[in-house]
């Protein structure tokens, strides 16, 4: 999955939108009849706007991406697209963003996003602080942090195999997108290790001698039911988002789906393993 | 008891939200952001670069200021302008102003109305019928009639100090060279009306009411309109800048039409209770009992959720709903947590009120630690994100808090009040979960 996904990205790159690149968005909806894409497509391609994109929004719609538009092209584009008359074309949203403020927004995000990994390791180590033994606690904020990535660069692979074949676009959404899934795994691989962490407390109270690894498993036993659950009833509200929700939200929902899924995956058969693996690694080198 | 007032309390704010949403002069509407309610989102880049840096942020300030007076005149219904420093991180200094009209959905209109220059005119008083209400007050714009001259026959502005006529306060007076087009005008003008009032309006509002005492032939007028030193000056800059402090040039805009924004918003409500409804019915099949108890705290977890938006106001964008929905999520899993933790201890064959004493305990330190790292990111996320990821970042925040105080208050109280049952068939088919019996 991941090999697929850094792959997908490395390939197909990622179709980012107007809100990173600076550019104009314009979406309209149309009346009655709606004329076919390719026509749409043939007639704008007269309009020498250079490079644009056109794109299927919904059953009524279609969003088009360009370059930054004048007030006159944008006149110009309306009119192509009521075909003169022909076809009822509503301006539904026009977003022109320059360039400045796209590569703003954009190094913002990434400083934000950053920040918080950063914050989170440093959080996980010092609630951990005390659970030095057998694995030191600052490696399960690593290890956090590893299937936090994971379930990162798995939507990211989603969305770049989407952006190649259906146009989708990394834009503002799906940096949210990200941000929640990123508060969400956080949460969920906590969650495991926080019973490791009660796990280990008891073996040592009790004076019980106890292979780390088995212990990690047992913990994991007694949580990937509250994982499964908890993910699941995530999945079924954004299923609805998806389904029944608005248009704009959709592709939101999508990558989340697609990240808490990772996510459910990655607490159970990523992180453990992971904490283990660390341990007889250490083990092996002494 | 306790749990009686929590569930009196919780119908009394669900209560609130909704009376308050039904009523349409309430003072506690949602408010929704630009892209559910439709309209126009500016953002202009101000030159500075032709002012001192000491002067850089009392002229952005000047300019918000009149934008903000243009933009009310025109009666945009609760219009945001704003000013904003390029962040670090883009590696280029600049000044930006922002400018929000909800309900605008016509950008070259709203273009129009931030682009126009500052409107002077002058005007002839007259006495008519109607110019006078009721109850003796003039009514302004029914007394002027214009005259034909305005801030466009202006060739030059000046500030001076003194005074006019039999003063002698030393106030500001802004003094107007008339171009040959201009003075020709006003000589006419005052030729024809000496003793008359001369009304000077700026962008419709009336700044100076002089009598002419003689007819001005060489082009000068001087205004003296009370001003304090600053708006004088401001004026004077205005008028010989054509329009504001600082140049402005647009470089992104975002318009959304209403039926747009109303069509997302509504069909964001159905599948977000849709969501809600799938989820309280998994909770209560698989956790009986307690996934009740659940379903009635997040109940009132919402309702709490919706009039602290409605008392801030925080204003509702998709991505705020979005971290909203999230936290709903972060709600439902501090509950089965809980409830998992029970269901062990039911399993040892403890009592209900032991098993749920330790069950919140022990879920406490997994709800801690997974709720804390949440705030953690949401208060980043505000601090450094830009408007749009701020408005996720609070609802996220805020979600996850009340969230947070939900499970551990509203779900425990409950549970308690539900009474201390021996550990036996039927107490277990009620209290666990899954296929446990």
């Amino acid at each position: 999955m991941l090999l697929i996904s850094i792959g997908s990205i490395a390939i197909f790159g990622l179709n980012v939108g107007v809100d990173f690149t600076g550019g104009s968005l314009l979406e309209v909806s149309y009346e009655g009849n709606v004329p076919d894409k390719a026509a749409i497509d043939s007639r704008l391609s007269g309009l020498s706007l250079g490079n644009l994109s056109l794109r299927q929004a919904g059953e009524k719609g279609f969003i088009l991406r360009t370059k930054t538009l004048t007030e006159e092209e944008r006149v110009n584009i309306l009119s192509t697209l009521s075909f003169g008359g022909q076809y009822q074309a509503t301006q539904e949203r026009l977003t022109t963003i320059g360039p400045t403020i796209g590569q703003e927004l954009r190094n913002k995000a990434l400083v934000a996003i950053s920040v918080v990994i950063v914050m989170i390791v440093l959080y996980v180590a010092f609630v951990f602080r005390k659970v030095s033994e057998p694995v030191s606690s600052w490696k399960y904020g690593v290890i956090t942090i590893v299937s936090l990535l994971h379930d990162v660069v798995v939507p990211v692979g989603v969305v770049a195999i989407l952006g190649q074949f259906l146009g989708m676009q990394v834009d503002a959404l799906f940096i949210m997108a990200l941000l929640a899934i990123l508060g969400y795994s956080v949460n969920d691989t906590i969650v495991v290790f926080d019973r490791v962490r009660e796990n280990l407390r008891l073996n040592r109270d009790l004076n019980r001698k106890e292979d780390f690894e088995l212990t990690v498993g047992k913990s994991l036993e007694q949580t990937y039911g509250r994982s499964i659950n908890t993910s699941f009833t995530t999945a079924l509200a954004l299923l609805a988002l998806f389904f029944l929700g608005p248009q704009a939200t959709q592709d939101f929902a999508l990558i989340m789906l697609v990240g808490v899924i990772a996510g459910a995956y990655s607490s159970i058969f990523l992180a453990s393993p992971l904490l283990v693996t660390i341990n007889t690694w250490r083990g092996n080198r002494k | 008891m306790a749990a009686i007032l929590i569930l009196l309390a919780g119908i009394g704010v669900g209560y609130f939200v909704y009376v308050s949403q039904e009523y349409p002069d309430s003072r506690f509407h949602f408010s929704l952001g630009l892209d559910l309610a439709g309209g126009s989102h500016l953002v202009y880049l101000a030159d500075t670069s032709g002012l001192s840096q000491g002067d850089v942020e009392s002229s952005m300030q000047a300019l918000r200021d009149t934008i903000e007076r243009r933009v009310n005149l025109f009666g945009v219904g609760e219009p945001i302008v704003q000013t904003e420093k390029s962040s670090f991180f883009s590696g280029i200094d600049e000044e930006r102003l922002i400018v929000e009209l909800p309900g605008v959905t016509d950008t070259n209109e709203a273009i129009r109305l931030i682009g126009q220059t500052p409107v002077l005119e002058f005007k002839l008083f007259v006495t008519k019928q109607g110019n006078v209400d009721e109850e003796g007050t003039l009514n302004i714009d029914a007394s002027y009639e214009p005259t034909g001259l305005t801030g466009r026959f202006v060739e030059r502005a000046t500030l001076q100090f003194g005074s006019q006529g039999s003063g002698l306060s030393n106030e500001p007076l802004v003094v107007l060279n008339f171009n040959k087009e201009g003075t020709d005008l006003f000589a006419k003008i005052t030729r024809e009306h000496v003793g008359d009032v001369v009304g000077i309006f700026l962008d419709g509002a009336l700044i100076s009411a002089p009598v002419v005492q003689e007819p001005i032939t060489d082009g000068t007028a001087v205004i003296s309109g009370n001003f304090k030193p600053d708006e004088a000056r401001e004026l004077v800059r205005n008028l010989n800048y054509g329009a504001l402090p600082v140049p402005i040039k647009l470089i992104g805009t975002e318009t959304i039409g209403a039926a747009l924004g109303g069509e997302a918003l509504q069909k964001g409500i159905f599948g977000g209770i849709l969501g809600l409804l799938l989820v309280a019915l998994f909770m209560i099949v698989w956790y009986r009992l307690p996934g009740v108890v659940a379903v009635v705290s997040l109940g009132i977890y919402l309702a709490v959720m919706l009039a602290i938006f409605k008392l801030i106001p925080v204003t509702l964008t998709a991505a705020g709903i979005a971290g909203f929905i999230l936290s709903i999520g972060m709600a439902v899993d501090a509950n089965v947590l809980i409830f998992e933790r029970m269901k062990e201890e039911l399993k040892d064959g403890k009592k209900t009120k032991e098993a749920a004493s330790i069950g919140f305990s022990r879920a406490w330190l997994s709800i801690r630690d997974g709720n804390f790292t949440s705030i953690l990111s949401a208060i980043i996320l505000f601090w450094f994100g830009s408007s749009l990821i701020e408005g996720f970042a609070l609802t996220f925040g805020l979600g996850v808090l009340v969230s947070m105080l939900s499970a551990i208050i509203i779900s425990r109280t409950f549970m308690f009040a539900l009474g201390n049952y021996q550990n036996r068939r039927l107490t277990r088919a009620l209290f666990g979960s899954g296929t446990y019996f």
